[in-house]
């Protein structure tokens, strides 16, 4: 069966209140097109789990701008003075993770694993409700597993049956949220026959992928 | 030269051949600029790569090779990309060399804060509690006070980055290294007395030996 769809038909799969994992780091790899369109059918009350809310206009940003977020959880929210008024007002919360942290939680939860055990954090606010252990004379948080009940991914190519590659810095934390998600719509800047994309260079296994969407596509 | 000069210019000296090197935002990544361009020192940018340059020609901005910051850069021969969970593997995992961060507070104990005011500023931890904690050597690079108020304190009292003590505070004013006995004055910057040094800094530094003359990159 097909994985193609287009934007519109993929984002209309999205409920309102879904908790949505999205690739990108300050904008960079985060899908445009699937941002624009999350705005356009207006969900509401959704839960972002991203690296950064972006700038107000930029990638994320534009979800924080049009008022459908009720959570974020997050790295960085510091270059979003939107997002930091929202939370501020109590209209918002954020939820504030350190990046290495949110990555390994996001890749534990995509792995099959309960959580990771990190030194990063400890003795700080992050730590705030969190165990801790010690093993090997090493004090370590344990930080829970996430996942999410949609991934939002930017591709540089997808070929026909859903294997991804990535480009440079837009690589980031999309790899991690394609497993951790049961919907996973990516976004690719092309779309290429099976076999152009060679095996290894697929970053995202075709089996990860449930919707590549097509720009410029009727609705 | 002003002050975030000088602290960058002694920061790259610290800087080694070889070394996989991690620039925090703003006066850190100044350090780059003070360094020759055959240093051999490579730096990571924690959104995904290694061999970072700057942009040869604006109009070659990309929106898929940004810095950390979202702006965009250019890379070197034989740069390499890589996700979130790889590029913290390498922060905390013993494979990168230095990070330079910048400082709000740092303390007697050699503890760091620098990633939130409360009640004023809450931008959030990014990467600098990974990096405070993971990297071989931490460097603070800040200035020695902020509006005449001294940032080298007793004990910080802003909410830390990490309990992990840092390798070394570079400001405008001195070098400082925290050890178990407490901070010790390595340096002063030409021109600027202990007394002055003293003056400005709350926490008791310790100087086992006449503290040196500040050395400062081309």
């Amino acid at each position: 069966m097909s994985k193609v769809s287009t934007v519109a038909a993929a984002v209309e799969q999205i409920p309102d209140g879904a908790v949505l994992m999205i690739g990108g780091f300050m904008g960079a790899g985060t899908p445009p097109l699937l941002i624009d369109e999350l705005v356009r059918q207006g969900k509401k009350n959704l839960t972002v789990i991203a690296n950064d809310t972006a700038r107000p206009g930029v990638g994320i940003g534009k979800l924080i701008d049009a008022g459908l977020v009720k959570k974020v959880i997050a790295s960085h929210i510091g270059t979003n003075p939107q997002t930091q008024k929202l939370m501020i007002a109590g209209e918002l919360e954020v939820d504030l993770v350190p990046q290495g942290t949110l990555a390994e939680r996001v890749r534990a939860g995509g792995s099959g694993l309960g959580g990771v055990l990190t030194p990063t954090g400890v003795g700080t606010t992050a730590a705030d409700g969190k165990t801790t252990v010690e093993l090997n004379g090493v004090t370590y948080l344990i930080e829970e597993a996430i996942k999410a009940d949609v991934a939002l991914i930017a591709a540089r190519s997808a070929d026909y049956s859903g294997n991804l590659r990535y480009s440079l810095t837009s690589r980031n934390f999309n790899p991690l949220m394609a497993l951790a998600a049961e919907l996973v719509i990516a976004e690719p800047d092309e779309i290429v026959p099976i076999g152009c994309i060679e095996p290894d260079s697929v970053v995202t296994p075709h089996v990860l992928v449930d919707l590549i969407v097509v720009k410029g596509a009727e609705a | 030269m002003n002050d975030k000069e000088i602290i960058a210019r002694r920061v790259a000296l610290e800087l080694k051949r070889g070394d996989l090197v991690n620039l925090g935002i703003g006066l850190p990544t100044m350090v780059a600029s003070y360094l020759p361009s055959d240093a051999g020192i490579s730096f990571q940018s924690e959104n995904g790569i290694i061999g970072m340059s700057s942009l040869p020609d604006p109009a070659l901005a990309g929106v898929n090779l940004t810095d950390a910051g979202g702006s965009p850069i250019g890379a070197l021969p034989g740069a390499c990309a890589f996700d979130s969970a790889m590029s913290f593997a390498l922060i905390r995992g013993g494979h990168l060399d230095v990070t330079v961060l910048g400082g709000l507070q740092v303390d007697e104990q050699g503890q760091l804060a620098n990633w939130m005011v409360p009640g004023k500023m809450v931008p959030g931890m990014g990467g600098a509690m990974d990096l405070a904690s993971g990297a071989k050597r931490v460097i603070a690079a800040m200035t020695h006070t902020a509006k005449g108020a001294p940032k080298i304190i007793k004990k910080c009292t802003l909410p830390l980055t990490s309990v992990r003590r840092v390798d070394l505070v570079v400001t405008e004013l001195a070098v400082i290294q925290p050890t178990d006995e407490g901070l010790v004055l390595l340096e002063i910057a030409p021109g600027v007395t202990v007394d002055q040094v003293i003056a400005a800094s709350e926490a008791k530094l310790l100087m086992p030996k006449v503290p040196g003359v500040m050395g400062i990159a081309a």
